[in-house]
Order: C-alpha cells, then sequence, then structure tokens
C-alpha cells in the first residue's frame, strides 16, 4: 500500500481576480522510504500540493490518502513532520525548546522530550547549540533546527517546502548531503519541493515535474541513480541524463514561457 | 589637535566625554526651557507688580520689576524656582506622618502623602484596565462577533469626555455603596484598558501565515495556540501599551479627584490651589504628577528590558 496517494485532485481558489486553478487532475503514488521531489515554476501547485497532503489546504475534488486516512485523521494520528521555507523558529524558544514544542502539544513526558531533543540534536548535528537562541545560529544551522523539530516526533513522513531555497548554494549542498544521510538512516518517507533541478536530481529517488496554468503534474521520473550519492555524483553521465530529462519535461510544460 | 594626536586619550578622560556628550543636549534643552519659563514668568507677572506700583506711587526700576516678579505670592505663572521651593518644603519638608490627638495620622500638608493618595488608585486602576483590556483583545481575535462589536463600542468609549463621566460614575457607584478608592480606580481603569485592547490585538495577530500553520500540522487547540505563540509574540505589543495605559491612568484618577470634592489626591490639591488662586501649590501638584508618570513609565521600561532579556528577544 503507498504511503501517500492522490487520486484526480482539484484545488481552485476563489480570488478577487476570478478562480485560480492551483491543482488539477493530479494524480500520485508514493511509497514508504521514497524520496520525491516535487519541482516546477512559480504557480505550478507543488506547494499547494504539499499543504493538501498536509491537510493545510482542502482539495475542492479528488482524493488524497495518507497511510489509508485522510489526511486530517493523518495529521492527528502525527503521520508527517513538516519543514517550512523560513526555519519559523520561535525566537523567544531556545533551540531546545523550539524542538520540545511540538512534544509538549503532543503531550511527551518531560523526561521524553529531553531525551528526543538530544537524540534530535545529534541527528542534525547542532549538539551544544539546545541552549541558544535563533538569532545566535546561522541561517543554515536554523534550517537544520527546524528540521530536528519536525523529526522530534515519530512521523515517517517529512514534508520539506522549498527548506534550503533562502541559502547559499555552498550552505545548501551540505545540507543536501546531510540530508540524505538522514533520510538513509532514519528510512523516513520525504516529499521535497523545490525549484533547483540539480537538487530535485540529486536528492530524489522520484522526481515529478510539474506546470502551471492549471497546476498539473507533467512527468513523473524514477531516477536510477544509487542511494548512496555522493557530491560528485552529479558530474555522472547518469546524473546529467536524469537532469536533461527534468529540464525536457519543463519545457514541454512551457515552464520556461513567460 | 596634535597634542591630542600625539598622546591617546586616558580612558576616564574618554568615559567623562562620551558622558557629556549624552547629557549636553539633555541639559541644553532643559535650560532653554527654564530660560523661556522665567521669561515666560517676567512677562506674565510684570503686570501686576506694576499696577500695584502705580497705585502706591511709586516708579521702579527694571530690576526691582524683575525681582517682584519672581517672588509673588499668587503669580499668574510662578518662577521655576518658586516651584522648586515648594515642591521641596511639601515634601523633604514635611513630615510623611504626623501625630494628631494621640495617633500617627499622615500628615496632609505632605505633597508624598497626596501623591499616595493618586498612586494607589491609579496601579489599582490600571491592574483592573489592563486585565480587562486583555481579556477583551483576547476575545476579539477569537470571536469574530467580538472583533465585529466590540472595537467600534471601544473607541466610543474614548470619545466621550472622562470630566463629564466622571461625576456620574462616582455619584452612581456611592448610591450602591461603594466609596473610597474602588470609583477613582474604575474611571482610571476606564481610561487604561483602552491602549492595551488596541496594542494587544496587534500583538496578538502579529505571528505569521507560517508559524499558524506550524501549529496546525500540530493539531494544536486554540488555547495552546494562544498560549505557545500568540501571548509570547505580542509581549513587545504588550508593553508598548502599557506604557501608555498606565501614564492615561494617573490621569483618570486625577480627573476623577476633580468634580468629586476630594480632599486628598494630587486632583485635590490641583483643585483647592485653583479655588484659593495658589498657582505654586497647582504648579508643584502638576509636577508632583508628571514626576510620578515618569517614575511608572521607568519602572514599567525596566520590567520591559528584564523581560525581554530573558525571553531572548532583546537584541
Amino acid at each position: 500500500m503507498s504511503v501517500i496517494s492522490a487520486s484526480q485532485l482539484d484545488l481552485t481558489f476563489e480570488t478577487n481576480d476570478g478562480p485560480v486553478q492551483a491543482l488539477s487532475d493530479v494524480s500520485l503514488n508514493i511509497e514508504k522510504g521514497d524520496f520525491v521531489s516535487f519541482i516546477g515554476p512559480s504557480g505550478c501547485g507543488k506547494t499547494t500540493f504539499l499543504r493538501v497532503i498536509a491537510a493545510l489546504e482542502q482539495p475542492t475534488g479528488g482524493e488524497v490518502l495518507v497511510n489509508g486516512m485522510t489526511p486530517d485523521e493523518a495529521r492527528r494520528a502525527r503521520a508527517y513532520g513538516y519543514v517550512f521555507q523560513a526555519a519559523g523558529l520561535y525566537p523567544w524558544r531556545t533551540i531546545e525548546k523550539n524542538i520540545k514544542l511540538p512534544l509538549e502539544i503532543m503531550g511527551y513526558s518531560a523526561k521524553d522530550q529531553k531525551d528526543r531533543v538530544n537524540h534530535v540534536l545529534q541527528l542534525v548535528d547542532l549538539e551544544g547549540f539546545g541552549k541558544k537562541f535563533p538569532w545566535q545560529l546561522s541561517g543554515g544551522m536554523q534550517q537544520r533546527a527546524s528540521i530536528a523539530r519536525a523529526l522530534a516526533f515519530d512521523a515517517d513522513i517529512l514534508l520539506m517546502d522549498e527548506p534550503f531555497g533562502a541559502l547559499d548554494e555552498i550552505v545548501r549542498d551540505r545540507l543536501n548531503e546531510e540530508l540524505l544521510k538522514l533520510w538513509a538512516r532514519t528510512e523516513k518517507t520525504i516529499g521535497f519541493v523545490t525549484h533547483s533541478i540539480p537538487e530535485a536530481v540529486y536528492l530524489s529517488t522520484k522526481i515529478v515535474v510539474m506546470s502551471p496554468r492549471p497546476g498539473r503534474i507533467t512527468d513523473v521520473i524514477e531516477s536510477n541513480l544509487p542511494r548512496e550519492r555522493p557530491l560528485d555524483i552529479r558530474d555522472t553521465p547518469e546524473f546529467l541524463a536524469l537532469a536533461h530529462r527534468v529540464r525536457e519535461g519543463l519545457r514541454e510544460g512551457h515552464a520556461y514561457d513567460e | 589637535m596634535s597634542a591630542i594626536d600625539a598622546n591617546p586619550p586616558c580612558a576616564f578622560c574618554l568615559r567623562m566625554r562620551a558622558i557629556s556628550m549624552a547629557v549636553l543636549p539633555v541639559l541644553v534643552v532643559v535650560g532653554v526651557i527654564v530660560a523661556i519659563w522665567y521669561g515666560g514668568a517676567y512677562l506674565m507677572n510684570r503686570w501686576v507688580t506694576l499696577d500695584t506700583a502705580e497705585r502706591r506711587g511709586v516708579e521702579m526700576t527694571f530690576e526691582e520689576v524683575f525681582a517682584d516678579t519672581m517672588a509673588q505670592e499668587r503669580p499668574r505663572l510662578p518662577a521655576p524656582h518658586q516651584v522648586a521651593v515648594e515642591l521641596w518644603n511639601t515634601t523633604a519638608g514635611e513630615e510623611i506622618f504626623r501625630e494628631r490627638r494621640g495617633e500617627l495620622r499622615p500628615n496632609p500638608r505632605s505633597l508624598f502623602f497626596h501623591a499616595y493618595q493618586t498612586l494607589a488608585p491609579t496601579l489599582l486602576g490600571f491592574v483592573i484596565g489592563s486585565l480587562a483590556g486583555l481579556m477583551l483583545a483576547i476575545g476579539i481575535v477569537h470571536n469574530r462577533a467580538m472583533d465585529l462589536s466590540v472595537m467600534p463600542w471601544a473607541i466610543a468609549s474614548q470619545t466621550i469626555p472622562i470630566l463629564a463621566v466622571a461625576p456620574i460614575v462616582i455619584v452612581v457607584l456611592n448610591a450602591v455603596g461603594l466609596t473610597g478608592m474602588v470609583p477613582k480606580s474604575l474611571i482610571s481603569a476606564y481610561l487604561s484598558f483602552f491602549p492595551v485592547v488596541v496594542g494587544m490585538v496587534k500583538g496578538l495577530r502579529s505571528p505569521g501565515a507560517m508559524d499558524l500553520d506550524l501549529l496546525r500540522t500540530y493539531s494544536a487547540s486554540q488555547p495552546e495556540t494562544l498560549f505557545k505563540l500568540r501571548l509570547p509574540a505580542s509581549v513587545p505589543f504588550l508593553f508598548a501599551s502599557l506604557k501608555v495605559g498606565i501614564a492615561a491612568a494617573l490621569v483618570g484618577t486625577i480627573v476623577a479627584e476633580l468634580p468629586t470634592g476630594a480632599r486628598f489626591g494630587l486632583g485635590a490639591r490641583l483643585l483647592t490651589g485653583s479655588y484659593y488662586g495658589q498657582t505654586i501649590q497647582i504648579w508643584s501638584a502638576l509636577f508632583m504628577a508628571a514626576i510620578c508618570a515618569a517614575c511608572l513609565v521607568a519602572i514599567l521600561g525596566l520590567v520591559e528590558r528584564a523581560t525581554l532579556r530573558r525571553m531572548g528577544l532583546d537584541r
């Protein structure tokens, strides 16, 4: 059974300038342990699709199931952690307390909270920074802390909405590498929104190419790269072929016409 | 220039220079105000001096006229040093408590006693007003009906002249047996709740869509969202409102003392001063009120700094 399965999803936003079709006939299955990237230009519905999975938006048509449940039920069952574009750490909480935020709300015991904080701080390589306030950390460290927060409770799905979009390329490369290691260690299913072709190809087992007006899926590419991926895999012919195919998919969807 | 360049200035000199750079502008402004004040006192009090001299048929030199305008018993505008002397005499120069018929009673000639009479209801009113303002703001943010209905009333309440409402409130409360501090407090609460409502509605709504979405992904309840996100996020707004609110509360108490024939309190001092033309007493009461307000706001400022530092928001 698929972890996430969407069939014929439609979502139309009513705006002042008339209806906008953010998602049109979107069908997709994501299997356990997949690393799925959603790539496309802005307005293609990739973030909207992620938000539908997380029950932050209600589709106007079609159906999406998460672990066989509706997104709302899945949320209450703590099926997923969500990482936003910005780190979104609360500035009045230390890193430690920020990571405890979901744990407090979900009612974990004080001791359990502490153990989990230590565990995830180690996972994202931020040991010793627990007592710091967010502004005392660099942008990349803040984003790692926000990933730690999403990992703190045992969600087996991680939804990430352009988490590294605001970071410079050098930091981004490092975090991509770390994210792959984390994914290998935790065996989570990851949904990852990006608008960077190399990032999508480097990270994913499955690349979903999307197009705007209306937001729809134009291609689903299964990656043949090995699971173990050093950074220089990006210079191999296999990698470049995949990147080429993604670019072709984007062009077919008229993503480059403006 | 070259002498300074040759020898690096000592640390003490640098510090003294830094202090004087900070203090000098303040002193200049105060000096200008005092100078204008003296000028105004001379111009406004001159006529009384000249009239008296004319009736007595004496010629006065400029120096004599100036000296007289600075020392009248009931000047139109008392000179700064007259107010300062009155302030000194009624505070440091008077016992706060004195022996009366074998008992230790508060001394009504002490300005500290009057300040206390005003400050106590001010603080009570401030607490009542701030809590009411906070509750209303929480209601407005969480309930659409309250959002639409409460704000217009809150604004309307502040357009009513408090001087007109105060006697009504005092009389009505007296009729139901409430006297003393509580009626005064309610009027100061009436003035201090408004800035708290306005500031806190803005503060509670300050978290962005992403901050709220984050809590939604945790299925957080409304109270959890309030306590873990909205209230902490609104703390800087809260202190800004409280500072306005506490000054308004002091004004409220003083106004509440005016039309009600209160015998004690800074408002009462203002009123009796104006009955008997004691301008010096009026001015010293005004200054006492201003000093009280400044102290209250300064204390709130210290609490604010300590709180924000603890919350890591004091960058």
